[in-house]
């Protein structure tokens, strides 16, 4: 793509330079010269972004560790003290914590960009795999420097996180144990995950430095997804590419600088502002927003799949929403790359896009919230008034027949004319049954919305009653809820099913639009108008 | 003759030097695996941190119906003191509908197998369901409540209602002596 230099060195130093080390010359190549498609839009101006963003984390990374201690009674106090007591520690702490959500954001940008204009199709596939390695590697260096800060939530995060290791089968315990190096999130956990955090964004680095090479081999994709034809079609980087990149920088600074200036916590959960408990669990263990869609996928899963238990499905469910995106390239059929020509893949993209949203809702919110339900919870307590309880001490022969002997007990009563039967146990084979006789039947029906309020209200009801009635039936009724669990599961089904089923099978049978001949054809001549 | 086949069929016969290729690089690959070893291994628990594995609690300090919390191997564990109503309802209750079947008399048991003490219950206190720390004697059951996801233990520390899929797992412990029983 690059073609061949048109570096040419000015100066007897930058010449005496290229023959012994053409780094302007790649520099000049890869920066200035390298023709970029006329046609971007602002959705391309992510990458630029993004290594500011990488550049500000690891130049404030450095500095918090010039300040921080890594030991489980000192760390969250040093990250106090460097925001209250060290010069600027205000401003360089909240850059780093809210950098890391800016570097998410436009990651996800960036993501979705690729994703809506095929930016990962051949020949860019591992243009696309290098990217998605490098968001697996933000993910784990994200998760690590939140347990760093050592509160609340970072502690009982990284314990859910490692539990969720340990569901694995049969060496599930023993990598947790390795992971976390003790029995619990502890000291040495602390201590390597510090060293890790440390070492991973530059590997992140490298990574991005691979990203850079392969897109500058194959060229960057661009809105028709039309391969460029001719020169005409591109226009040096600088100072085309290099001036919208920096004004889209700029704006992106404005929104990165509110955070930090005037809400650097509101991204943060309040909880992580409580040093770490090993006693004491926050109410609602959640990730920061940008791992949530992933924790609701994990949580979906309330349900055995056969030999797989609940845990592990939802730990593997987490990790293929990941792997699928590696695999992309060879699911998605389309021979049109962009989503601008596909009418209806572009809506079912737009549905893609909803859910991934409504999954970082559903990671939000207490799993077990209800969102709809058919009808108010019922209860019907029956009683008998005003008859004589009578009291019989019975035994079975042995455990395995009590529940006969208990049968035939209640039978016998019922028998001799009891209205209501009662059987309390009292070890392996002895009970003692509890009828009424005569007296009439009396039953009440309490409604309320939710499964705790009428729970109160039986109770109340019963209290009210009283003596009245020696022991009650209690029929409940619970109607059908429609939960935050069960919208994740949908949303999770949507999201598997539109890289597994959707993209192959629409690529094969959609009808694409005509691409106008303006884009599929080169209309000015080499170098002309 | 011998000789003209062999160049006819080069690198399709094992030669000499295949095998020596193999040897070699099975012998790196022997040394790469043993100078990785201790890299990866250094990373389990180290012998002091192994060496905290056992924790002993002095029962005296607990009154009838009070729990403590004691920390073994970096975990929390409960160590109740049941009153006799609470005893009385976790025996009644091995026979009531369990989500974990366990009788009682199971639970207290000792590490050694000896029965334990009705009045002595040592329990992880993690609950089962994702590892949050239940708090002391709420819930209808009077036993452990979990505030995360509504987890309701009854006072033998088995699961009622709720989304844990087990009874609170059971320290494994020993009476040293009267007073006193060692965790681990």
């Amino acid at each position: 793509m690059s073609g061949p230099s048109t570096y040419e060195p000015k100066s007897g130093f930058t010449r005496w330079l290229d023959k012994r080390l053409p780094i302007l010359r790649m520099a000049h190549d890869s920066f200035v010269a390298y023709p970029t498609p006329r046609n971007l839009n602002y959705w391309w101006t992510f990458g630029a972004i993004l290594t500011l963003c990488l550049i500000a984390q690891i130049v404030t990374g450095i500095v918090l560790a010039m300040h921080y201690v890594p030991h489980v009674n000192l760390a969250f106090d040093s990250v106090q003290r460097f925001r209250r007591d060290v010069e600027f520690g205000w401003l360089i702490q909240p850059m780093h914590a809210v950098g890391a959500s800016m570097f998410f954001l436009a990651v996800y940008i960036h993501m979705f960009r690729g994703l809506y204009y095929g930016s990962y199709k051949a020949p860019r596939e591992l243009l696309w795999i290098l990217g998605c390695i490098i968001y697996v590697l933000m993910v784990a260096t994200g998760f690590l420097g939140y347990t760093l800060v050592w509160g609340q939530m970072s502690f009982w995060g990284a314990t859910v996180i490692t539990n969720i290791l340990g569901a694995i089968p049969l060496i599930g315990p023993e990598i947790q144990v390795w992971i976390r190096g003790g029995a619990a999130i502890d000291q040495p956990t602390l201590n390597r995950f510090f060293s890790l955090h440390y070492l991973l964004p530059f590997v992140i680095a490298g990574v991005v430095g691979l990203h850079v090479w392969a897109l500058h081999e194959t060229g960057q994709n661009n809105p028709t997804g039309v391969e460029v034809k001719s020169k005409a079609d591109t226009v040096p980087f600088t100072p085309h590419a290099t001036v919208k990149d920096l004004f889209a920088t700029a704006l992106f600074l404005i929104l990165f600088a509110t955070f930090v200036f005037f809400m650097p916590d509101s991204l943060g959960d309040p909880a992580n502002y409580v040093p770490a408990n090993p006693l004491q669990t926050p109410p609602e263990i959640v990730p920061e927003w940008y791992l949530l869609p992933f924790y609701a996928i994990l949580r979906a899963f309330d349900f055995n799949i056969g030999p797989i238990d609940s845990k592990l499905a939802g730990v593997l469910a987490m990790f293929a929403s990941i792997g699928v995106l590696f695999i992309l390239p060879w699911l998605d059929t389309s021979r049109v790359r962009s989503m601008r020509y596909r009418p209806i893949a572009k809506q079912f993209f737009l549905i893609f896009v909803i859910a991934c949203l409504a999954l970082g809702w559903c990671g939000g919110q207490n799993p077990g919230r209800i969102l709809a339900q058919s009808g108010p919870y019922r209860a019907t307590l029956n009683w008998v008034e005003g008859g004589n309880v009578v009291q019989r001490d019975f035994s079975a022969p042995s455990e395995q027949q009590f529940d006969d002997a208990a049968a035939a007990m209640r039978q016998t009563l019922v028998g001799e004319g009891a209205e209501m039967t009662m059987v309390s146990r009292e070890n392996a084979t002895d009970a003692h049954a509890m009828a009424v006789m005569g007296g009439t039947h009396q039953s009440r029906t309490i409604t309320a919305g939710t499964g705790e309020e009428l729970e109160v209200m039986v109770q109340e009801a019963k209290n009210e009653i009283g003596l009245a009635a020696p022991f009650y039936s209690v029929d409940r009724q619970t109607p059908m809820t429609f939960t935050v669990t069960r919208l994740s599961q949908i949303m999770t089904f949507y999201y598997f099913l539109f890289f597994l089923v959707i993209l192959p099978i629409l690529g094969l049978r959609e009808r694409p639009d005509r691409v106008p001949d303006t884009i599929a054809k080169p209309v000015t001549a080499e170098g002309g108008a | 003759m011998a000789e003209a086949a062999g160049n006819a069929h080069v690198g399709e016969e094992t030669t000499r030097r295949d095998f020596i290729y193999i040897a070699g690089a099975s012998v790196a690959a022997v040394g790469v695996a043993a100078t990785a070893w201790p890299f990866i291994d250094q990373m389990n628990p180290a012998a002091d941190t192994r060496a905290l594995s056992t924790t002993e609690v002095d029962l005296t300090v607990i009154e009838p119906g009070q729990q403590i919390k004691v920390m073994w191997q970096g975990k929390p564990v409960f160590v109740r003191h049941r009153t006799p109503d609470e005893i009385t309802a976790a025996v009644r209750d091995d026979y009531a509908n369990l989500k974990d079947p366990e009788h009682d008399a199971d639970r207290i048991k000792q590490e050694d197998g000896q029965p334990g003490r009705p009045e002595w219950l040592v329990l992880q206190a993690n609950c089962t369901h994702l590892g949050c720390i239940p708090t002391f004697a709420e819930g209808t059951f009077h036993g452990w409540f979990c505030p995360c996801h509504g987890s309701v233990y009854d006072t033998s520390g088995r699961i009622r209602s709720g989304p844990a899929p087990k009874n609170l797992y059971v320290a494994p412990y020993v009476f040293l002596n009267d007073t006193t029983i060692r965790i681990g």
